[in-house]
């Protein structure tokens, strides 16, 4: 296929074929993928990455919209994943969230790709760290992550973005429920959506009191009101968010953070990788059904079963 | 209404029919299906008898025709006064085809015309605009300005005739322009009658020909119920739609509950604007759908009229008893015609109709046999008539008035419907009203719902459709079809270009910025827009003012 | 396939009707496949864009009014264009028997008229990817 041929040539020069083709292929578990990447990962680095987070609803599709138009008012090059959950049941997905960004989509300095959770319980997918990797290659200075609010803790997100955004909007419940479940904890920046209903200046107050808390930090994230329909303060969350950045430069958190993430990047993927390794040999010939079977007569315990399967990998390597 | 002794005998005759003559006929023959339903998946029993309306009082809740609660039709004497308005909604290509066809319709006794803009047009773009590429003239006619309004309606006397104009997000601009043809036949706008659609909330349910958002559009609608209460007294401002809320794929309780939605946040609108509710409540118009269940479709009209008429009466205190009268035109359903043997739609049309007429309906447009793929030839739109014709002189259903009142299905089907859509109504109310619930997608969600359910029943032969997934036949037979070719969009273009030359420019300047600063303040904008429209300033350049001073609508999808 | 198919949803040109669209994008998701729908009035060049960065297998365009001889061609053209070879691009809506035979020489696969159930659809994607 002409594509393998040059495709990482295309992807250095910003060729959007090649960078969406690569995704699809990180996507597909596709070894030839996994080499390109290797070969060109040191061309990496340049782009900085905002999660946003929050409850379904709360309007994070717009607000990533708003926010992609003020920076590239600045001439920026931004790249936008939106995540959206895959049916358990069928494996499918509706992605909708380009609807919401629809006058990006000819912009030139504009990728957005739609994924679907496709298994993950985080509220991302797991060839998002991929995406993210080849939007950064690719010239990408910002890239958003839109991830499915679950509300609870994200934990997702916070391994891989460097500022996390979380936005809510009053009146939902989900204020209360967002302090109980420790979300709190996650966001760098707080955006109160919709901030043109009632309860938009209670719900403000709620959060800022719960970040009283949190006296540990010495940075507190902000609390900033827009209304993304309206386009209404875009640009101070906007300057919030790039405040956040410039504490991480400045205090070098940003490479300390980026190292946690990498370290529990490549802790995940030898995870995965053993864990397929194990199951291979476990599935073949049926060894794992059978001493489930086993345990289940109590001719054996779980344990032992586990011993016997991990004595696999250590005495076959 | 029903005596309590002879309800007792009644009761315990259908038990033990139940029990013992049905029973028995079952277990040698069952029944053709597990469940029997509505069109719109309602549970339907075997039988119905006095005791399902046992508690129907007649007065209060029947009532006689032409008063309230209107139960029984909002006219007095209904079809034996007048048969309602055959209007075919009509309009392809230029509007010097379109002419020709209105003439054509009228002569073989249509007795309203009804207009069909193309897409550009109902969403405020000129011909020539890039977004009207491929589009020009192709669902109904091209109007870029006052200049092709004329040749629509050349030599047809707008004292004579009533128009309604499918026109929502720019009905201002069409209605200004009707007004200016008019004016120039000598007409004077007290004699106008007519409707136009004017309905957005639908639009962003259902249709999706929206151009501003919600906020301003209303604003725009208030404006005319204001002007035409006060200038065109005969003139039906809006028809509040639920035609293609069915279209879309909703159930009939929730074509009643949504409608009857949209229509009460107009009715707020219009009073928050300062308008008395008898002053512009009495204009109000309706547009349903008639479906294929005959039955549930009457007992859907009627429960719309009691339904509308307590909401006029007791929630905004209507005093005028012609502010409690639901009118509605009917449209038989377009989603129901198949592209398979073209010809049984004809039937589905003419069992359409009959529900239609049964349910009291004012006017009524009967879609024709080819239009599951085409707009219709002129055969076709001549048989679509002469079945309304047929049904009104030939049928009987004509000569008294709600025939089926009283039916035990009927009767119970009304209760039933009416109640659903109350509640679906109380729904809609605590998420604050219906441009709110459309907002949060609360209602397209639920019709997508019942569109997917009503596909699912299709593909599992759940629900037969007669040639699509039974009884289906080898196609050989192929019709003639109308076909809009790109000449019209050629010619437009050519038209734009001479008007633009011909036409006094600095009065076409002058309204335009006039009209751009009105529309940043109170004021009503209607006599601005009626001047921009006389100086020949074009659709696209009166929509693009407004565009500019409102913004465009953003979507919002939920799937 | 152990992955699942992407399919872009389109709805091109000013036609607002989205109840088939609508319940084709479902049933293609009850059929494992991701969807992308991007709402109405798209232009060809904004299908165009949404389906290279989405890099999706399938392109399936909705339309009712009437506008598809002139709005297909101008799609497959586009990603013509763009060097696209290997998208599976297909059409439903109100569209005459009489312009498929043009659609189809355009570079439209296969053209599904009202009737269709979303089965046929799904089959025929499945047994016609390109990749």
């Amino acid at each position: 296929m002409v594509l393998y041929l040059n495709i990482e040539e295309r992807l250095l020069k910003g060729d959007k074929r090649a960078c969406a083709r690569l995704i699809t292929m990180l996507e597909n578990n596709d070894k030839e993928a996994v080499n390109i990447l290797k070969r060109v990962y040191k061309n990496s680095g340049n782009a900085y990455v905002i999660g946003i987070t929050g409850p379904p609803g709360a309007g994070k599709s717009t607000l990533t919209d708003k926010l992609t138009k003020e920076l590239l008012k600045q001439g920026k090059k931004i790249g936008i994943v939106a995540i959206d959950p895959t049916s358990p049941f069928s494996g499918g997905a509706i992605l909708g969230d380009r609807i919401r960004m629809n006058d990006l989509a000819l912009d030139r300095n504009v990728f957005i790709r739609s994924m679907g959770t496709r298994g993950s319980l985080g509220g991302m997918s797991k060839a998002t760290w991929g995406a993210i990797k080849v939007l950064d290659i690719f010239g990408c200075d910002y890239i958003f992550i839109e991830t499915v609010g679950v509300g609870q803790s994200e934990v997702d997100i916070v391994k891989t973005a460097d500022t996390v955004l979380m936005v809510m909007v009053p009146n939902l419940g989900d204020d209360i429920q967002a302090i109980k479940a420790g979300i709190m904890e996650i966001a760098d920046v707080f955006a109160i959506n919709k901030s043109d209903l009632d309860g938009a200046d209670k719900t403000k107050v709620e959060v800022e009191m719960n970040l009283d808390l949190n006296e540990e930090k010495d940075y507190r994230p902000p609390v900033v009101k827009v209304s993304a329909g309206q386009n209404k303060d875009i640009d101070i969350l906007l300057d919030k968010i790039l405040e956040h950045r410039e504490y991480l430069e400045k205090t070098n958190e940003l490479e300390n953070i980026r190292t946690r993430n990498n370290k529990l990047e490549i802790l995940k993927m030898v995870e995965e990788d053993l864990m397929k390794l194990i199951l291979d040999r476990a599935v073949k010939e049926d060894l794992l059904e059978n001493l489930a079977k086993e345990v289940t007569l109590r001719e054996t315990d779980p344990y032992s079963a586990k011993d016997e399967i991990i004595e696999l990998i250590v005495n076959n390597e | 209404m029903f005596d309590n002794n002879k309800l007792e005998e009644i009761k315990t005759s259908v038990e033990s029919w139940e029990k013992e003559v049905v029973e028995k006929s079952i277990s040698r023959f069952p029944e053709r299906k597990q469940n029997f339903t509505t069109g719109s998946n309602g549970e339907v029993n075997r039988l119905y008898t006095p005791l399902d309306i046992e508690d129907l009082d007649y007065n209060e809740e029947l009532g006689l025709p032409g008063e309230y609660p209107f139960t029984r039709g909002v006219q007095s004497t209904m079809y034996r006064g007048r048969l309602w308005t055959m209007r075919q909604y009509a309009g392809f290509a230029s509007a010097e085809e379109s002419n020709q066809r209105y003439k054509y319709l009228l002569d073989q006794g249509q007795t309203g015309l009804s207009v069909a803009f193309d897409l550009p047009t109902q969403i405020g773009y000129d011909s020539d605009d890039g977004l009207s590429e491929g589009e020009v003239g192709k669902v109904g006619v091209a109007i870029d300005s006052l200049k092709d309004m004329e040749i629509l309606f050349d030599g047809i006397p707008l004292d004579k005739v009533s128009t309604s104009m499918t026109i929502n997000a720019p009905a201002s601009v069409l209605l200004s322009m009707y007004i200016a043809v008019a004016e120039k036949q000598g007409v004077s706008k007290e004699k106008l009658r007519g409707t136009i659609q004017n309905d957005i909330l639908k639009e962003y349910i259902a249709r999706g020909t929206y151009i501003f958002p919600p906020e301003q559009s209303m604003r725009l609608i208030t404006n005319i119920f204001e002007y035409c209460s006060k200038e065109v007294p005969q003139w039906n401002t809006i028809s509040i739609s639920g035609y293609h809320i069915r279209e879309a794929g909703s159930t009939a309780s929730q074509e009643v509950a949504f409608t009857l939605a949209d229509g009460i946040a107009y009715v707020e609108a219009a009073i928050e604007a300062g308008l008395d509710v008898d002053d512009f409540a009495p204009r109000l118009s309706f547009f349903f759908n008639a479906h294929n269940d005959l039955l549930e479709e009457v007992a859907k009209y009627r429960a719309a009229r009691r339904l509308w008429a307590k909401i006029m009466k007791e929630r905004f205190n209507a005093k005028d008893p012609k502010s409690m009268q639901l009118k509605f035109h009917t449209q038989t359903a377009g989603s129901t015609l198949t592209a398979q043997q073209p010809d049984n739609n004809i039937i589905r049309v003419t069992v359409q109709t009959l529900a239609a007429v049964l349910g009291g309906t004012q006017s009524l447009h009967t879609n024709s046999r080819d239009e599951a793929l085409a707009l219709p030839t002129e055969d076709s739109v001549r048989i679509a008539l002469k079945t309304q014709q047929i049904v009104a002189h030939e049928s009987g259903v004509t000569e008294t008035i709600d025939p089926l009142a009283g039916s035990y299905y009927v009767e119970s089907l009304t209760n039933r419907i009416e109640e659903e859509a109350m509640n679906y109504i109380k729904s809609i109310d605590e998420l604050g009203g219906a441009p709110k619930a459309i907002e949060k997608g609360y209602i397209q969600k639920e019709i997508q719902n019942a569109a997917y359910r009503y596909q699912m029943e299709v593909e599992s032969l759940e629900r037969i459709v007669v040639g699509v997934n039974k009884f289906q036949i080898q196609e050989t037979d192929k019709k003639e079809l109308l076909k809009v070719d790109k000449t019209v969009e050629i010619n437009q273009r050519e038209k734009l270009k001479v008007l633009r030359e011909e036409r006094n420019n600095e009065e076409v300047e002058r309204t335009l910025k006039l009209l751009k600063e009105k529309a940043g303040t109170d004021e009503n904008l209607m006599p601005f827009i009626l001047e921009a429209v006389k100086a020949y300033a074009t659709l696209g350049e009166i929509c693009n003012v407004l565009r500019e001073v409102f913004g465009e609508y953003q979507q919002t999808v939920i799937l | 396939m152990d992955r699942p198919i992407r399919v872009l949803v389109a709805k091109p040109g000013l036609d607002g009707h989205d109840r088939g669209a609508k319940v084709i994008a479902r049933s293609l998701r009850d059929a494992g496949m991701e969807v992308i729908y991007t709402g109405l009035r798209q232009t060809p060049d904004q299908i165009v864009a949404a389906a290279i960065q989405e890099d999706v297998d399938v392109v399936a365009m909705s339309i009712l009014s009437g506008a598809h001889n002139h709005l297909f061609p101008k799609v497959v053209n586009l990603l013509r264009e763009e060097g696209v070879d290997d998208m599976l691009i297909i059409g439903g809506g109100v569209i005459p028997e009489d312009d498929i035979p043009y659609l189809i020489e355009s570079g439209i696969e296969a053209v599904f008229t009202p009737g269709t159930p979303t089965k046929d659809v799904i089959e025929f994607i499945t047994n016609n990817l390109r990749r």
